[in-house]
């Protein structure tokens, strides 16, 4: 189960650095829109990729609640555990 | 944070972007002389960003119409048709746009926003699905919010995209409604529709289709992209508006299902707000009548939308995928967006200015919107402007 959430949160920095740039330092903590800048319209597309990455369907409802990047990998493990 | 914080960090985040004294968004304007024309502070401007796509604003049919609804039944309804009633103006205007369509029923809303935030509000709830295009208008979105439904986009007019989202979603497909647009509004593309409709069928989805900026600019008798594509009776809900080629202000929903009329109980957007004026619903009637005739305004609308996209797509400017009565520059930076609009309407010409995060992929756009009305001296003068500030903008 950790193993699936670490493989999660390594997929997502993955597909951060590309948003924020690859010398920007991302831990689960970093706040998506305050630290790495990332706008409503970057974060919808950024679901779309990761929806694709691992064949989910995340509804941008559930990100309301979301603002670390700890927050965004926990609701796709949820969303890929509920899958699976 | 406090509340009022917030909208001071709006205020910071427009000065900075936009400088002292400029009027980008919600410019003055003091008088109206036409369809096209117009006065800005001591200049007579042309229109060409108004979405007036038939130029029936000014159509003496319409405003006639207006002016003896004012005189016989006064200048509003002062409440919802619920509680209120609805006029014979109301039930007239949704007659004859369900025979327009040859659709079975139709609802009238009090502005075109409404439409959207009342149709999908009320057919979509807890537990259904709304997979709407990436590129989808902010009453789209609202309406799916309001809604409570969970949302998922699919790749903009991307049919095969789509498709996929709908796979993920197994039996679910069959509680999901796709919703996509017949003209886009900030890039003036047309949605795939027979593509959407052949995947929408296969999954038993349903589809919602707004035609806002496509009513009355695509089809013989100006249905919209349903009839360009000889696809009208395979859409479950058509919504759109009275405020671009009617002229006026209001918006519809039109379908073949009879649950359509329960949304009148249902839908809080519909419920909740005054119903139209006589005067809008007067002139919504007259503007319909001519829309339906308006062949020869189609014909000159597109004699116009070809001029100027071939004549800028010529001059090297960036625009968006095709020919449409909306026509969108895409400039590289909003600091030079801003400058073209400036010197636009330094020259007498007044566009919109679209900054991020409202434009898809964070492009900044100078939208223009071409009119059946707009003369060819007027054409030619917004030509040889766009050519003379191209060499200002990207020197």
């Amino acid at each position: 189960m950790l193993n699936d959430y670490n493989d999660v949160l390594q997929k997502l920095c993955h597909h951060l650095k590309q948003l924020a740039g690859a010398e920007v330092e991302i831990t689960p903590q970093t706040d998506l829109i305050n630290e790495l800048a990332i706008d409503s319209v970057k974060l919808l597309n950024l679901i779309m990729e990761i929806e694709d990455e691992f064949d989910i369907s995340v509804p941008i409802n559930a990100l309301a609640d979301v603002q670390t990047v700890h927050e965004l990998a926990n609701l796709i493990h949820q969303i890929k555990s509920q899958k699976q | 944070m406090s509340l009022l914080d917030k909208l001071d960090a709006v205020a910071a985040a427009r000065k900075a972007l936009l400088p002292e004294g400029v009027e980008v968004f919600g410019t003055p304007i003091e008088e109206v002389y036409s369809s096209t024309e117009a006065r800005i502070g001591d200049h007579r401007i042309l229109f060409l960003g108004t979405n007036n796509y038939l130029g029936l604003t000014f159509a003496q049919e319409c405003r006639d119409a207006a002016q003896e609804a004012i005189h016989s039944e006064g200048t509003g309804t002062t409440g919802s048709r619920m509680a209120n009633g609805s006029y014979s103006g109301h039930r007239a205007l949704e007659r004859e746009f369900a025979e327009f369509y040859q659709y079975r029923s139709c609802i009238v809303f009090t502005t075109g926003y409404q439409a959207n935030l009342a149709t999908i509000s009320g057919l979509a709830g807890p537990g259904d699905i709304v997979l709407i295009d990436g590129d989808s208008h902010a009453s789209i979105y609202d309406g799916c919010r309001l809604s409570g439904a969970e949302i998922i986009r699919f790749r903009h007019n991307d049919a095969a995209d789509l498709e996929k989202r709908l796979r993920r979603l197994g039996e679910r497909s069959r509680s999901t409604l796709i919703i996509a647009e017949g003209i886009y509004s900030m890039l003036g593309d047309r949605a795939p529709l027979a593509d959407i409709v052949k995947v929408k069928d296969a999954y038993n989805s349903m589809l919602l289709l707004d035609e806002a900026h496509s009513l009355g600019v695509l089809g013989e008798t100006g249905q919209g992209l349903v009839e360009e594509t000889g696809l009208l009776d395979r859409v479950d809900f058509i919504t759109g508006t009275f405020s671009k080629s009617l002229g006026g202000i209001g918006g519809y929903c039109v379908s073949n299902h009879p649950q359509l009329d329960q949304l009148r109980y249902v839908s809080r957007p519909y419920i909740f707000t005054a119903s139209p004026t006589p005067a809008t619903i007067a002139s919504t009637r007259a503007a319909l009548r001519l829309l339906r005739e308006g062949v020869e305004l189609r014909r000159q609308l597109w004699k116009n939308v070809h001029q100027l996209y071939s004549q800028l797509k010529e001059l090297g400017y960036r625009l968006g995928p095709e020919p449409s009565p909306v026509i969108a520059t895409i400039l590289e930076t909003p600091q030079q967006a801003l400058a073209l609009w400036k010197g636009l309407l330094e020259h007498g010409i007044y566009v919109n200015l679209v900054l991020p995060p409202a434009t898809p992929e964070g492009h900044s756009l100078v939208r223009c919107s071409v009119s059946a009305v707009h003369t060819s001296e007027q054409m030619n003068h917004v030509g040889k402007t766009f050519a003379k500030l191209r060499e200002i903008i990207f020197q």
